[in-house]
């Protein structure tokens, strides 16, 4: 099975080039849909297959390395064309292939009718391939294709409605801030590659024999910067601050795109990114550091911001901002496996709300469409009842909201518990703990607040649509509610692959132990020894943990009464709160003004540079010397074409003359 | 080294002095008495019609070039026949081959309808 | 009578020249029997001998194999030769059909005849001695000679013909006069024996008669890479010849040109690198820079290509003088790929022009953008292939190139290149300005591709994005047919 690895991308990437080439002429829906989410199909069965196959070898025999070929071989670079089959790639093919399946499988219900359904296809697929080529890339330079690729298929996607300005606006804005993180990417990747070569004459990007060399990466200046690059390409991919603006706006794309791209895979590329080389973040501190402080700011500041959106998208948008914020506190407390843990339960919950809220869209705008109203179907202050009119998407979106509320026994309980214990507990950071814990406990209640704030505003209380307009609205086919169904059940019982200890013990007598620990333990054995073997010690206090647990429920509850309270028994309330405090509600509405903030900081002094260049320099010296060479080659060139005599003779006697003057050049030198 | 050359040099010295010398010899001491028919052109003993330098058929280049083509490929057989007995059989079957490219040549040449006149 | 020791004659060595002889040889015979007007079938069964040709010639891959007393050799080095003058003979017989219909000159030799210059360059690549070398050139000049005038009606054709004819005579006549100099001062034809020789006797190095054969056998070698100032041939007879033969010419027989001077060269005198460096870098610069500065003044899209693959000359000898084993792996891999793309983008010329070749300037290509989107497509890639643009195979071709002067010490050079490189932009970006940006003066129909030119397109765009994506596998074949 692991010789076929190969076809995970490759299934996608021909999906795509068909649809590409021919879909303009297939025309029929169902065919190009079918071909699309049949070629992720084809991936996720051969990813069972990997997985299966890995879980029968043991621990210490899963990483299996797959080269097709060697693809650039210059000196003393080489990189193959090859995967890297470990638990942790193995989880993330899971996660792309089939999530990716899913919401393929709902985007032909969702995108039916669209103008380009084909480009449509084509371009998920091509991310598709992009980020399998991103998870199972054996070497850097691989995974950095796949990282460019899914931003440009990002870009693409964002902008699909690209008559629309905010759509094209949105994809520019993505794709300028991902480069900038794209740059640090590339930077550590050179710094690394270069640093390793010539203190210890390895070259190498393969990530297998970069573990193997961990040790060479002494503790310093430099492993910081690599590390701190890396981390800039993180916070681009990731939206992280401070490159955290286009999620939001990435929203302009259509609503599966957000699901898939936006929420359960590409946004997690960074997170990835740092486990899959947490044996050189385990050396930097700083780094580390950074990457906590970073993570935790974000997780609170993005749940500020969720509470007082309105547009639906907006809300999940900043959630996952936040969530995201929770994984990278996760990585910089050194807690990889929990980080990993909670990128693939918020896969399930956001990919689930997300679609949720796409099939919410759908309904609304249909109903609206009706009543040729032009009102807009993604804002929330439109909504209200919909529970009764649209039963599967408000079962299946409640209970992925209980699951990001971190309400006990759900997914999301689970990861984000064992994040907030680790950021506590961990042995890194003794000064910061408390800070780290507080912000993502607060930011838990703010999560816990928006997301109930949406649901109630969305499925309870009393309709806010016309009633002919209510009475058109109807629950979404089945090719929308079975995703749902299905990323429902995940949210519920994804969780309890990893039950932490403490619970596991206390209900279960230790019977039922934390899988995804132990499963991902090879893929960061080098980490846990390094960091033992330095000393630092962790808290370890039952007690501790099960107070900790206790508060962060208590707050995450204390969110949820606070939305009950608010949005249904007193929807008056919010109105009054925000007539009374007007500034504060207009800076958190308008996101803190950080986009202006960046307007005015960099943007604006950028354009007026490239101005100044562009008039001053470029217009009159650049263009000046350009076309004076150009002007002195070409009449250079019109002189030398007339030696082109076409007589025979003159041919010769040029011959003649080049030959004596070798030979004279060489016989008296 | 170069001594063993000498005899080739004595040639071609001797070659040309032979050459140059029968000219100015004969232009030194023969006589000189020119006539009308004399100084015309030689024509199988007619008079001269029109200038020589006409425009041949191109079909004469073709022949003599097919001549000469098929000539010099018989050239080679005579040092072949000369070590015949020496080369045995694998010289028997290469020159069998050479025969057989050669006929190749001229079944095209004559299916081309090379050889025909008209 | 003692019968004569016959040297170990191996003939599996040459299976491949010999095949290729036999097929081309009954080929003439069916064309002369089968009757009728149509020839393409003359090509298709040319292609199935050129691959039957090439299976037997890749089959001989791996440890090198001497033949003929040391005249011929069979190994890597030859063999990834042997197999660009197949893919170039290949893809020169696809686009054939189609041109030579239109130009009423579609004589079924044609086939035939291209088969025996392969020949006559897989002798030049496999020789080891020179005699063997030099009739390998021979057997290909004079199919080219032929080839290049074979529009018998069209006067410039004839004129190319005639001109490629007399300047090749004149050229072999310095080849020949070399290698009888150096046959005098070594006292052999065989590579091997000169090269023991020179290594014996350091002293011959500065024996006139040594260096004027050495320089002289270079020259000759020049004249068929079209190196300057012995280049001047190349745009008469590029621009005069038929297409599909032009676009043959400038990738096998240069290929070829190629393969003896680097087998002559690096093999036979391989301790006067230091000397052939100077000879070669003047070569690289004078080659690149005529070719560059001379193409941008050009109207005519096949002339301007003639002076492009003068260039590209150019650009293969910076590799050349390098001297190392990275500059020569660098020239078989860019050999192949100009292969690809210089007869991938004659193939669309081919497709644009119409009797007579009339249309083929760069003007008459306005607006060909927006009515053949597709050939449009395909030519620009070829164009910035050979502009040197990633992710193309003329990118990685160019960056081994260069990267080899650079290992060599020859920073200087390679910066060289890359600006001739930037400045031939300039003629290759205009003809897509022309494609894309204008608008025509008159409307004007294109023809669309045939089959057979469809294919040669679908192979050369294929190879050369492949090769510039994935160049991996065949850098690593052309290393290994390097290593001496």
């Amino acid at each position: 099975m692991f010789d076929l690895v190969w076809l995970i991308p490759l299934c996608p990437l021909i999906g795509s080039v068909i649809n590409g080439l021919l879909g303009k002429k297939i025309k029929n829906e169902t065919v190009i849909g079918g071909i699309a989410a049949g070629s992720v199909f084809a991936s996720f069965m051969v990813a069972c297959g990997i997985l299966f196959q890995l879980l029968s070898l043991p621990g210490e025999e899963r990483v299996i390395q797959k080269t097709i070929f060697t693809w650039i071989q210059s000196g003393t670079f080489k990189a193959d064309i090859g995967f890297l089959i470990d638990p942790l790639s193995a989880t993330m093919l899971m996660i792309v292939t089939g999530i990716g399946f899913l919401i393929h499988l709902y985007s032909i219900g969702y995108m039916h009718g669209e103008e380009g359904f084909y480009r449509y296809f084509c371009y998920l697929n091509l991310f598709t391939f992009s980020m399998l080529c991103l998870v199972s890339g054996n070497n850097l330079l691989l995974m950095f294709i796949g990282w460019e690729g899914v931003g440009l298929c990002s870009y693409l996607l964002i902008g699909y409605y690209f008559h629309k300005k905010s759509a094209g606006d949105a994809g520019k804005k993505a794709f300028v801030m991902n480069r900038v993180g794209d740059f640090g990417f590339l930077l550590g990747l050179f710094t690394l590659f270069y640093y390793l070569g010539t203190n210890h004459n390895v070259w190498t990007i393969n990530f297998v024999e970069l573990a193997k060399n961990a040790d060479l990466l002494v503790p310093g200046a430099v492993v910081t910067t690599v590390c701190l690059c890396f981390f800039l390409g993180a916070t681009g991919k990731s939206a992280q601050i401070p490159l955290y603006t286009w999620l939001p706006d990435a929203m302009e794309g259509p609503t599966p795109v957000s699901a898939l791209i936006h929420a359960a895979t590409m946004v997690t590329a960074g997170v990835y990114m740092i486990a899959r080389m947490n044996f050189i973040f385990i050396k930097s501190p700083t780094a580390l550091l950074v990457i906590a402080c970073v993570g935790a700011a974000t997780a609170l500041f993005a749940a500020t911001i969720g509470t007082a959106q309105n547009d639906i998208k907006r809300v999940l948008a900043y959630s996952t901002v936040s969530q995201l914020g929770y994984m990278f506190l996760a990585m910089g407390v050194g807690a990889f496996t929990a980080g990993v843990f909670h990128l693939m339960t918020h896969a399930f919950f956001k990919a689930c709300l997300f679609l949720g809220s796409g099939s919410v869209i759908h309904g609304m705008h249909h109903a609206l469409h009706h009543e040729h109203s032009e009102a807009d179907p993604q804002d929330m202050r439109n909504m209200g009842g919909l529970r009764k009119k649209m039963p599967v998407t408000f079962w299946t979106f409640l209970f992925a909201t209980i699951a990001i509320a971190g309400i006990p026994g759900l997914a999301g309980f689970f990861s984000k518990d064992e994040i907030l214990w680790q950021a506590f507990a961990n042995p890194h950071h003794h000064a910061v703990n408390y800070v780290l814990w507080g912000a993502g406990a607060i930011a838990a209640g703010l999560t816990a607040f928006y997301m109930f704030r949406l649901v109630f505003m969305t499925f309870f209380g009393q309709t806010r649509l016309s009633e002919k307009a209510f009475h058109h609205l109807h629950e979404s086919p089945w090719v929308i509610t079975v995703p749902l169904v299905c990323l429902a059940f995940l949210s519920i019982f994804g969780g309890y692959v990893g039950v932490p200890k403490v619970l596991s013990e206390f209900f279960t007598g230790g019977a039922f132990p934390n899988y995804f620990e132990h499963w991902l333990e090879p893929v960061f054995a080098y980490s846990t020894h390094y960091t033992e073997a330095h000393g630092a010690h962790g808290l370890h206090s039952v007690a501790m943990e099960w107070g900790l647990m206790g508060v962060s429920v208590l707050i995450a509850c204390g969110g949820i009464a606070l939305a009950f309270a608010l949005y249904i028994v007193a929807p008056g309330f919010p109105e009054k709160f925000t007539s009374t405090f007007p500034a504060l509600h207009r800076a958190v509405y308008n996101k803190w003004y950080v986009d202006e903030i960046y307007d005015f900081a960099f943007v604006n002094p950028c354009k007026a540079l490239g101005n100044f260049l562009w008039k001053g320099f470029d217009v009159l010296v650049v263009d000046g010397i350009v076309n004076g060479v150009a002007a002195v080659v070409r009449g250079f060139s019109g002189i030398l074409r007339y030696v082109q005599t076409g007589f025979v003779h003159n041919y010769a006697f040029t011959m003649v003359f080049g030959v004596a003057l070798i030979v004279a050049v060489y016989i008296f030198r | 080294m170069l001594g063993a050359y000498l005899p080739i040099l004595v040639l071609v010295v001797i070659a040309c002095l032979f050459g140059l010398g029968s000219v100015v010899f004969s232009s030194l001491i023969g006589q000189k008495k020119p006539s009308q028919v004399k100084l015309a052109p030689y024509e199988c003993g007619c008079e001269p019609v029109g200038s020589a330098r006409e425009r041949f058929s191109i079909k004469f280049y073709l022949i003599a070039m097919l001549f000469i083509l098929f000539d010099i490929e018989a050239v080679f057989m005579y040092p072949w026949a000369v070590l015949f007995k020496r080369l045995g059989m694998f010289g028997l079957v290469e020159m069998g081959l050479f025969i057989v490219i050669l006929f190749v040549g001229y079944v095209y040449v004559w299916k081309k309808g090379a050889l025909e006149w008209e | 009578m003692e019968t004569i020791a016959m040297p170990a004659i191996n003939l599996a060595v040459i299976m491949p020249e010999i095949l290729l002889s036999c097929i081309a040889m009954v080929l003439l015979l069916v064309n002369v029997f089968v009757p009728g007007n149509n020839k393409a079938y003359l090509g298709y069964l040319s292609i199935i001998g050129l691959a039957v040709t090439a299976a037997s010639a890749v089959g001989g891959w791996g440890p090198s194999v001497s033949a003929f007393n040391g005249s011929v050799v069979q190994d890597n080095f030859a063999i990834f030769f042997k197999v660009i003058f197949l893919i170039s003979a290949g893809l020169a017989i696809l686009i054939s059909d189609r041109y030579m219909v239109q130009e009423d000159c579609n004589q079924g030799e044609l086939y035939p005849m291209i088969l025996f210059a392969t020949v006559g360059m897989m002798l030049m690549a496999s020789g080891t001695d020179l005699m063997v070398i030099f009739l390998g050139l021979e057997l290909l000049s004079i199919c080219l000679y032929v080839l290049a005038g074979w529009n018998r009606d069209n006067l410039k054709s004839n004129e190319a013909g005639l001109k490629y004819f007399l300047l090749g005579a004149f050229s072999t006549g310095f080849l020949l006069y070399g290698m009888a100099l150096t046959y005098g001062a070594t006292g052999s034809t065989k590579i091997q024996a000169i090269s023991s020789y020179v290594m014996g006797n350091p002293g011959v190095a500065s024996n006139p008669l040594f260096v004027v054969g050495m320089l002289l056998i270079a020259v000759g070698f020049s004249f068929k890479i079209a190196a300057a100032p012995f280049h001047m041939w190349t745009p008469d007879v590029y621009q005069g010849a038929p297409t599909p033969m032009t676009a043959f010419m400038s990738a096998g027989p240069k290929a070829a040109g190629f393969a003896a001077f680097i087998r002559v060269m690096i093999f036979a005198f391989p301790m006067l690198r230091a000397e052939w460096s100077d000879l070669l870098w003047i070569l690289a610069v004078l080659t690149m820079t005529v070719g560059n500065i001379i193409a941008l003044s050009q109207d005519n899209v096949k002339r301007m290509l003639a002076y492009s693959s003068i260039a590209h000359a150019g650009y293969a000898l910076v590799g050349f003088a390098a001297v190392n084993a990275e500059g020569a792996a660098g020239i078989l891999f860019y050999m192949l790929s100009y292969a690809f793309m210089n007869i991938g983008a004659f193939a669309v010329i081919i497709l644009i022009t119409k009797k007579g070749e009339v249309n083929g300037n760069v003007q008459d290509l306005a607006g060909f953008g927006h009515k053949k989107p597709l050939l449009a497509m395909v030519l620009s890639i070829f164009l910035f292939s050979l502009a040197g643009m990633p992710p193309t195979a003329g990118f990685i071709g160019k960056f081994y190139l260069f990267s080899a002067a650079i290992k060599a010490g020859y920073v200087w050079l390679a910066i060289i290149g890359v600006l001739n490189s930037a400045a031939s932009l300039y003629y290759y970006l205009r003809v897509m300005v022309f494609m894309y940006m204008k608008d025509p003066e008159e409307d004007f129909e294109w023809a669309g591709a045939t089959p057979a030119i469809a294919v040669c397109l679908l192979v050369a765009v294929g190879a050369t994005l492949v090769l510039g994506v994935v160049p991996g596998t065949v850098l690593e074949l052309a290393q290994k047919a390097v290593q001496f």
